[in-house]
């Protein structure tokens, strides 16, 4: 017990960090099975973490509630975002989506409130470890039952073929923009969990390398199932650690890994166990025929 | 009638693919479309299908006019097509494949699937699924992924997913193409069986022999226009489609 107690406490950041991470790489991933390329959830993650540390610091706004306003605030902001660039696809969308990154950065920047480029410095650590990992396995739980409904079958039709997905009776673009926001909302409260565990934020946490590394956790990790943004998060947020004792060659490791996995695994790290076929066959009962 | 497009016209840029047309489609019968290549067919079924809107001219579905509505909501109200050349799921199974085809048949189940521990009664939506992948020979291929079947399975398998929103019309956009003698008879008796049972077919086919063995009625186009209607012997017979098809006295 002593030893789990020290190692705790030793990590207990980095292991915060990870399950953070598994959340950002869950809100890309909804929109990624849908076949969407978006990469405005480092900003949507800005815009909770900033919404729920004003809200504690000058109204006193409960914990809980100051998350759940940042994660609305966040979808409150995609939805009008997302009628407007779903007009749009493939890497047009991908630009957008940047674009509006920026714009939310210069915002920060630009905004008295919000400090500016000092950001906001002082934020109580409210985050426990258990709010991390609670949040998620809900969050992994519900996207991965969504995936074997109705909606996770039009999410795959989307990413397939949008046009015979449309006569297959599938509003597509609602269907994207529900991919969308729900991504919102994940990576908002994300945000506002990050931002009550790193004690200060600036405009440049959120940049286009966050929003580049969240992308790369989902890819990394794989597509096909939620057990792969996971999988990527945390695989990609301990190495560093990992590899600490490398020093200087760790970045090109790290590099090394990346290459190796996209080369060799291009549906993910999640391909490696093969387990999709088979459970299918079994959830069809139709494993005797085929 | 099932289908009626008044003047309907379709432009893009200066070019006129689909110029003043008019169809009426009687329920219960296979309605062919053929013309030369370019002749403004796959088009035509673009815009009664609403992957395209046109330019003018009213389409009416079941005495309500439909003009203009997008794909999703024509397929609810009961027109479902397959595409020319085929557009299956690929990467999804044949039996997922159908089983989206029935999207505005199932009730979204999502709040039953997100409540732990239930297990869901989907054995109806199974039952159909899978009795419609038998009906196009595909049940033993249940699982296999829809772009490792074998080009003729993929074009039934298209049919399948098709008929799985229950639709009062089902557009056929090449169907026979690529396939060999005997799918292609299987194809003809699939029709007959669907317009047996009532359903309205629009046939867009080269195949001229499972057009005249088909169809009760044929319109042909050239050049986007309707050049011809009638009985599969009128147009046979008729000097307009020979010009269109085999070039005028002056070429020829």
């Amino acid at each position: 017990m002593d030893a789990i107690a020290s190692f705790l406490s030793a990590y207990s950041t980095t292991i915060a960090i990870v399950g953070i991470n598994m959340l950002l790489a869950l809100s890309v991933w909804v929109t990624l099975y849908a076949g969407q390329l978006t990469l405005g959830n480092a900003a949507f993650m800005a815009i909770g973490a900033y919404v729920a540390a004003l809200l504690g610091r000058h109204l006193g706004t409960a914990f809980p509630l100051a998350l759940a306003a940042g994660a609305i605030t966040a979808a409150a902001l995609a939805l009008p975002l997302g009628l407007t660039v779903f007009r749009l696809r493939g890497v047009y969308l991908a630009i957008a989506t940047l674009a509006f990154g920026e714009v939310v950065r210069v915002v920060l920047l630009a905004t008295p409130i919000t400090g500016k480029g000092q950001g906001l410095n002082g934020i109580p650590p409210k985050t426990e470890l258990w709010h991390i990992y609670l949040s998620v396995l809900v969050v992994a739980y519900v996207l991965w039952r969504t995936q074997g409904s109705t909606v996770g079958r039009a999410w795959a039709a989307i990413r397939e073929d949008e046009i015979a997905a449309a006569s297959q009776g599938i509003a597509v673009r609602r269907y994207k923009l529900a991919a969308f926001v729900v991504g919102a909302v994940v990576a908002g409260w994300a945000g506002g969990l990050s931002a009550h565990v790193t004690f200060s934020i600036d405009p440049n946490d959120f940049a286009f390398s966050k929003a580049v590394q969240i992308l790369v956790f989902a890819v990394v990790g794989g597509i096909p199932n939620v057990v792969g943004p996971l999988l990527g998060a945390a695989l990609l947020t301990s190495l560093p650690e990992l590899l600490r004792p490398l020093k200087d060659a760790r970045d090109v490791f790290q590099g090394l890994v990346l290459l190796l996995v996209i080369v060799y695994l291009p549906r993910g790290l999640v391909t490696l166990a093969q387990l999709r076929r088979t459970r299918e066959l079994r959830e069809i009962g139709v494993s005797d025929v085929a | 009638m099932s289908l009626e497009c008044a003047g309907v016209t379709k432009r893009f840029g200066g070019v006129v693919a689909v110029s003043e047309v008019d169809l009426a489609v009687a329920p219960g019968q296979v309605f062919g479309l053929i013309g030369p290549n370019g002749a403004g067919k796959t088009t035509l079924i673009n815009l009664i299908a609403g992957q395209l809107r046109p330019d003018g001219g009213t389409i009416r579905f079941e005495g309500a006019n439909v003009t203009g509505l997008p794909a999703h909501t024509l397929t609810k109200r009961g027109i479902a097509r397959t595409f020319q050349g085929g557009r299956v799921f690929k990467g999804l199974t044949a039996y997922e494949n159908v089983l989206i085809g029935g999207h505005t048949r199932l009730r979204s189940d999502l709040i039953a699937a997100l409540i732990p521990l239930r297990t869901r009664s989907e054995s109806v939506d199974r039952e159909r699924t899978l009795a419609l992948l038998d009906r196009v020979g595909l049940r033993a291929r249940a699982a296999s992924l829809a772009g490792e079947l074998a080009y003729g399975d993929q074009r039934r398998l298209e049919i399948a997913r098709a008929l799985a929103s229950a639709p009062h019309l089902l557009i056929l956009d090449e169907p026979a193409a690529g396939l060999n003698p005997t799918e292609s008879a299987g194809l003809r008796a699939l029709m007959r069986e669907l317009v047996a049972e009532g359903l309205t077919i629009i046939l867009i086919e080269h195949d001229v022999r499972l057009v005249m063995g088909t169809c009760q009625r044929v319109a042909v186009l050239n050049f986007g226009r309707k050049i011809a209607e009638g009985a599969p012997l009128e147009i046979q017979a008729s000097a307009a489609v020979r010009e269109a098809y085999l070039g005028g006295e002056d070429v020829a």
